[in-house]
C-alpha cells in the first residue's frame, strides 16, 4: 500500500472512491483561469531567465511518439538528451527521453554510449521514459496493459508514463481506475510512474483535481497533463490545479509527487511560465528535475536559442542549433 | 537551490514629467488665477514629481464659465453620433498611450504597475469605448422618450484609481452631452492632467472638459458653485456629507460614491483555493484602497483555521516594493496622512484584543509603506471591523449560519460591496437577495465592467456609475 493510501486511510470501491474525490473542495474555473493568466505576466530577467532556461532544460523529457520512430531516429535524439548544445558543453543534459516501449532497448544502447553533459549538476543520467498501458488511448484490456508495461521495464525504462482509462472516469468508475494505477505501479518495480490523466478529455477543472488524487492514493510518483495526442493539452489553469493538488497532497500525506506538463509547450516563454507557476503555486522545492517535468521535443531548441541569446546578447539563426 | 525574479523595472523614460503643470481651463494649460501652487510626490520613494496649479474660485469660476459656454454653443447642440466620435478618439488615444499612463499612474499613487498596466489604463479606455456607444442611442436608454442633458457638471474624484475615476465620471457625463469640471484628487494630479492632454490631442473643443488641481477648498468651491448643474463626487463619507449638507434645496442633482466595509462571506463548501485568491484581490488590490475593498472577512467558523492557514501561506508570496517593478504585488500607501490613518486603526485592532499577523516582509527605507495585515480574533465591535480603514488589513469574523453570516455583514452603516463564496448556486440567489449592499460579486471580487452599474446605498452613497444605470446620472429625462 502507498503512502498515500495509507494516511488517507481509505477503502477504494467506487462509492467510498467518489466519497473522498467528490468531497475536495470545487475548482472555480473563471478564477483558475484568471490567477493563471496572473501569474503569466511574471517578468522573469537577467539571472532569473538564465536560471530558469537551464531549469527547463533539465527539466525535459525530450519526446518522440510518432509511429514514424526509427531506431535512427531515437539515436538522433539520445544523441541531443545528452549533449543538447554540442557546442557549449556548460549546457545542461535533459531529464529523461521519452520513447514508445520497442525503442527503449535502442534509447538505451545509444544513452550508454555518451556521456552527459558537464553542465548536468547532478552528474545524472538521462533517463529513459517509455509510454505504456496502450498509450495513448488506453483502450486495451488490463492484461494488455501490463504486458505493455513488462515490455518497457525489461527493456530498461527507469520511468512510466501510463495513461489512465478516461472512459471509466468519466463513467464513475474510479475504483476500476484506480486499481490499474495500482496494478501498473507494481508492474512498475523500481520504475517511477507517471501517471497521464489526459485533461484534455477530462474537461472540468474539478475532474483535473479528482483525477489529480485519485492517481496519488493510488501511489503515482507523477502525475501528468496529456499525452501529445489530444487538444487541448497542456494548458496553465490545468497545470495550476494539479500543481495546487500534489500541494495540498503533500501537507496531507508528507508525500511530494510530481508534475508533468507536456503537449503544446514550443517556446521558452512558456516554459518559464510553467515554472513560474511552480514557483507559486506548488512551491519552489518543486522546482527540480525530481519533482517537475516538461514533455516536449521543438521547446529545447528555443531554450537554447534563449540561452544564447541571454549570453551573447544577440539570437543566432536556427541553424545554430541541430533538428535532430 | 532558490530562483528568486531579477528586478524587471518598467521604464520611467516613456513619460515626461513636465516640472510644473497648470490648470487645464477653456482648452488651454494656464497657472492659477494667483499664481499658487503645491507639490506632488511619488509615495514610494517621497522625491517630489512635479509643481501643480492650485485652483482658487477665481479659477473655479472661469472653469464653470467655460464650461457653460461650451455646453450651450458646441456640445449640447451637437448629434450625439458627433459627440461618440470625440469619445471614441479619447478611448483609442488612451490605449495608445497606455504604457505612460500607466507609468505616470504607478509613479504618482504608488500602485503597482502590474495593476495600474492591466487594470486601471485599459478600464478607463473600457470606459470611453463604452459610452461613446451610447451617445447617440439616449433615447433607447430606457430613462424617457427625450433625456436631455443637465447641463455643467462639477465633478470631485479621490486619489486610489485616479485615472479611472476620471474616465468613470467624465465618459457618460459627455456621452450624455454635458461638460464638466474634473477635479483630481491633491495627491495624483497628474494622470487627469495628462488626460486633459489627450483631450486637447483628441480635438475636443475648448471647455468641454476642464480640470481644476487642487486640494479640499478648491473641491468646495467646485461642488457649491450655482453654475454647476449636477455634482458627482468619489470619496470619504465625511466629505459626502458636507457635499450634501451644501446642495440641499438648491435643486441642483447629486450622485455620491462613498465608503465601504465590504463582506467577502467564505462558506465551508466555497472552491478553496480561488475563495483565497478572491480574499487576497479583495483587500489587498491597490494596498487596499479601494472603496469596495473585501476588508471584512466572514469565514464559516468550520473551516475558518484552514481557511486563514491558507490565506496566510498565499500572503507570504506577495511581493511588496517598487511600484514601477513588474512583478510587484503590492506597491505604496498614497499618503503620509493615509499611512497614518491606517496605522492608528491597526493599533485600535490591536487594543481591542485582535491578533495582528503580516508575512515577513521588509518594507523600503523611504516612502510611505504598510505590510499586508491580518487580524483574526475579530469582534463586531471592534473598530477594525466597523470603520473603513482603505488599506491592506484584513479583518476576519466567523459565522455559523448562512442567516448569521447574512446578519453580520449588513450589520454596517455602509452599503457598497459583498462577495459570496460558495459551489451552490441557490445560496448565491439567497445571499444575494438579502444583502444590503450595491455590488454583490459571487466567486469573485473586485470585478469591473463599464457595462456593469456601480454604486452603494446608505452611507456608502447613491447613484450609478457604469452601464445604461450610469447614464441616469447625467441626464433629465
Amino acid at each position: 500500500m502507498s503512502p498515500g493510501t495509507a494516511a488517507a486511510g481509505i477503502a477504494t470501491s467506487d462509492a467510498a472512491l467518489r466519497q473522498v474525490l467528490h468531497g475536495l473542495p470545487g475548482v472555480d474555473q473563471v478564477g483558475a483561469e484568471a490567477r493563471a493568466a496572473s501569474l503569466a505576466t511574471r517578468s522573469v530577467k537577467r539571472d532569473a531567465k538564465l536560471w530558469a532556461l537551464d531549469m527547463s532544460i533539465r527539466m525535459i523529457d525530450l519526446t518522440t511518439l510518432e509511429g514514424a520512430d526509427t531506431p535512427g531516429k531515437i539515436r538522433a535524439m539520445c544523441a541531443k538528451a545528452l549533449r543538447p548544445d554540442p557546442a557549449d558543453p556548460a549546457v545542461p543534459s535533459v531529464a529523461a527521453v521519452c520513447v514508445y516501449p520497442d525503442l527503449v532497448a535502442v534509447a538505451r544502447a545509444q544513452l550508454a554510449r555518451g556521456t552527459p553533459s558537464a553542465g548536468q549538476p547532478s552528474a545524472g543520467r538521462v533517463a529513459i521514459a517509455s509510454v505504456a498501458t496502450a498509450f495513448p488511448s488506453g483502450r486495451a484490456s488490463l492484461a494488455v496493459k501490463l504486458a505493455d508495461v513488462n515490455d518497457a521495464v525489461s527493456s530498461g525504462a527507469d520511468e512510466v508514463d501510463m495513461v489512465i482509462d478516461r472512459g471509466a472516469f468519466l463513467a464513475g468508475r474510479y475504483g476500476q481506475v484506480y486499481e490499474e494505477i495500482r496494478a501498473v505501479r507494481e508492474a512498475c518495480g523500481a520504475a517511477h510512474l507517471k501517471v497521464i490523466l489526459e485533461t484534455g478529455e477530462l474537461a472540468t477543472l474539478d475532474n483535473v483535481a479528482r483525477a489529480s488524487w485519485l492517481a496519488m492514493l493510488a501511489g503515482a510518483d507523477f502525475i501528468k497533463t496529456s499525452t501529445g495526442k489530444v487538444s487541448p493539452a497542456s494548458t496553465p489553469p490545468v497545470a495550476l490545479v494539479m500543481l495546487g493538488a500534489v500541494r495540498d497532497y503533500a501537507r496531507a500525506t508528507g508525500r511530494q509527487v510530481g508534475v508533468k506538463v507536456a503537449g503544446g509547450i514550443r517556446t521558452a516563454k512558456d516554459a518559464v511560465r510553467y515554472l513560474v507557476l511552480v514557483r507559486e503555486t506548488a512551491g519552489p522545492e518543486w522546482l527540480t528535475p525530481a519533482l517537475f517535468r516538461i514533455g516536449a521535443s521543438s521547446l529545447l531548441n528555443d531554450l537554447l536559442m534563449q540561452r544564447s541569446k541571454q549570453l551573447t546578447g544577440q539570437y543566432a539563426g536556427p541553424d545554430y542549433f541541430t533538428l535532430d | 537551490m532558490t530562483w528568486d525574479y531579477a528586478p524587471a523595472p518598467e521604464s520611467r523614460a516613456v513619460v515626461t514629467i513636465a516640472g510644473e503643470y497648470g490648470l487645464f481651463v477653456d482648452g488651454e494649460f494656464g497657472p492659477a488665477a494667483d499664481g499658487r501652487q503645491f507639490p506632488t510626490v511619488n509615495p514610494a520613494t517621497e522625491e517630489t514629481l512635479a509643481q501643480v496649479a492650485l485652483a482658487g474660485q477665481a479659477d473655479v469660476d472661469r472653469a464653470v464659465a467655460a464650461a457653460r459656454a461650451a455646453h450651450q454653443d458646441a456640445w449640447g447642440p451637437m448629434p450625439g453620433a458627433e459627440r461618440a466620435k470625440y469619445l471614441y478618439r479619447i478611448a483609442r488615444v488612451l490605449q495608445e498611450r497606455a504604457r505612460e499612463f500607466a507609468v505616470l499612474e504607478s509613479l504618482d499613487n504608488g500602485k503597482p504597475v502590474r495593476e495600474s498596466r492591466d487594470v486601471d489604463v485599459p478600464l478607463a479606455a473600457a470606459h470611453f469605448f463604452y459610452y461613446a456607444g451610447w451617445a447617440d442611442k439616449l433615447e433607447y436608454a430606457g430613462l424617457g422618450p427625450a433625456p436631455r442633458p443637465l447641463g455643467v457638471a462639477g465633478q470631485v474624484i479621490p486619489w486610489n484609481f485616479p485615472l479611472l475615476m476620471a474616465a468613470w465620471k467624465l465618459a457618460p457625463a459627455l456621452a450624455a452631452g454635458n461638460t464638466c469640471v474634473l477635479k483630481p484628487a491633491e495627491t495624483t494630479p497628474l494622470t487627469a492632467l495628462l488626460l486633459a492632454e489627450v483631450c486637447q490631442q483628441a480635438d475636443l473643443p475648448p471647455g468641454v472638459v476642464n480640470v481644476l488641481t487642487g486640494a479640499g477648498d478648491t473641491g468646495a468651491a467646485l461642488v457649491s458653485h450655482p453654475g454647476v448643474d449636477k455634482v458627482a463626487f468619489t470619496g470619504s463619507t465625511d466629505v459626502g456629507k458636507e457635499i450634501s449638507r451644501a446642495l440641499a434645496g438648491t435643486g441642483r442633482r447629486l450622485t455620491l460614491e462613498l465608503g465601504g466595509k465590504g463582506a467577502n462571506i467564505v462558506f465551508d463548501d466555497a472552491p478553496a483555493d480561488q475563495a483565497v485568491e478572491g480574499i487576497v484581490n479583495g483587500i489587498f488590490f491597490n494596498q487596499g484602497h479601494v472603496c469596495c475593498a473585501g476588508s471584512r472577512l466572514l469565514v464559516q467558523e468550520s473551516v475558518a483555521d484552514t481557511v486563514v492557514d491558507r490565506l496566510k501561506e498565499r500572503l507570504a508570496t506577495l511581493r511588496l516594493g517598487d511600484p514601477l517593478d513588474k512583478n510587484t504585488d503590492i506597491g505604496a500607501i498614497n499618503s503620509r496622512e493615509q499611512l497614518d490613518k491606517i496605522s492608528a486603526l491597526s493599533a485600535a485592532g490591536d487594543a481591542e484584543g485582535a491578533e495582528r499577523w503580516s508575512p515577513p516582509c521588509p518594507l523600503p527605507a523611504r516612502g510611505f509603506w504598510f505590510p499586508p495585515t491580518v487580524f483574526t480574533g475579530v469582534s463586531q465591535s471592534y473598530r477594525i471591523a466597523r470603520e473603513e480603514i482603505f488599506g491592506p488589513v484584513l479583518s476576519v469574523l466567523t459565522f455559523r449560519t448562512p442567516e448569521e453570516a447574512v446578519t453580520k455583514a449588513n450589520n454596517t452603516p455602509y452599503g457598497l460591496s459583498a462577495g459570496v463564496w460558495t459551489e451552490k448556486g441557490s445560496r448565491i440567489l439567497w445571499m444575494a437577495q438579502r444583502l444590503r449592499a450595491g455590488v454583490i460579486w459571487a466567486n469573485t471580487y473586485n470585478r469591473f465592467d463599464p457595462a456593469s452599474p456601480f454604486g452603494g446605498y446608505r452611507e456608502s452613497g447613491f447613484g450609478r456609475e457604469g452601464g445604461r444605470h450610469g447614464l441616469a446620472a447625467y441626464l433629465d429625462a
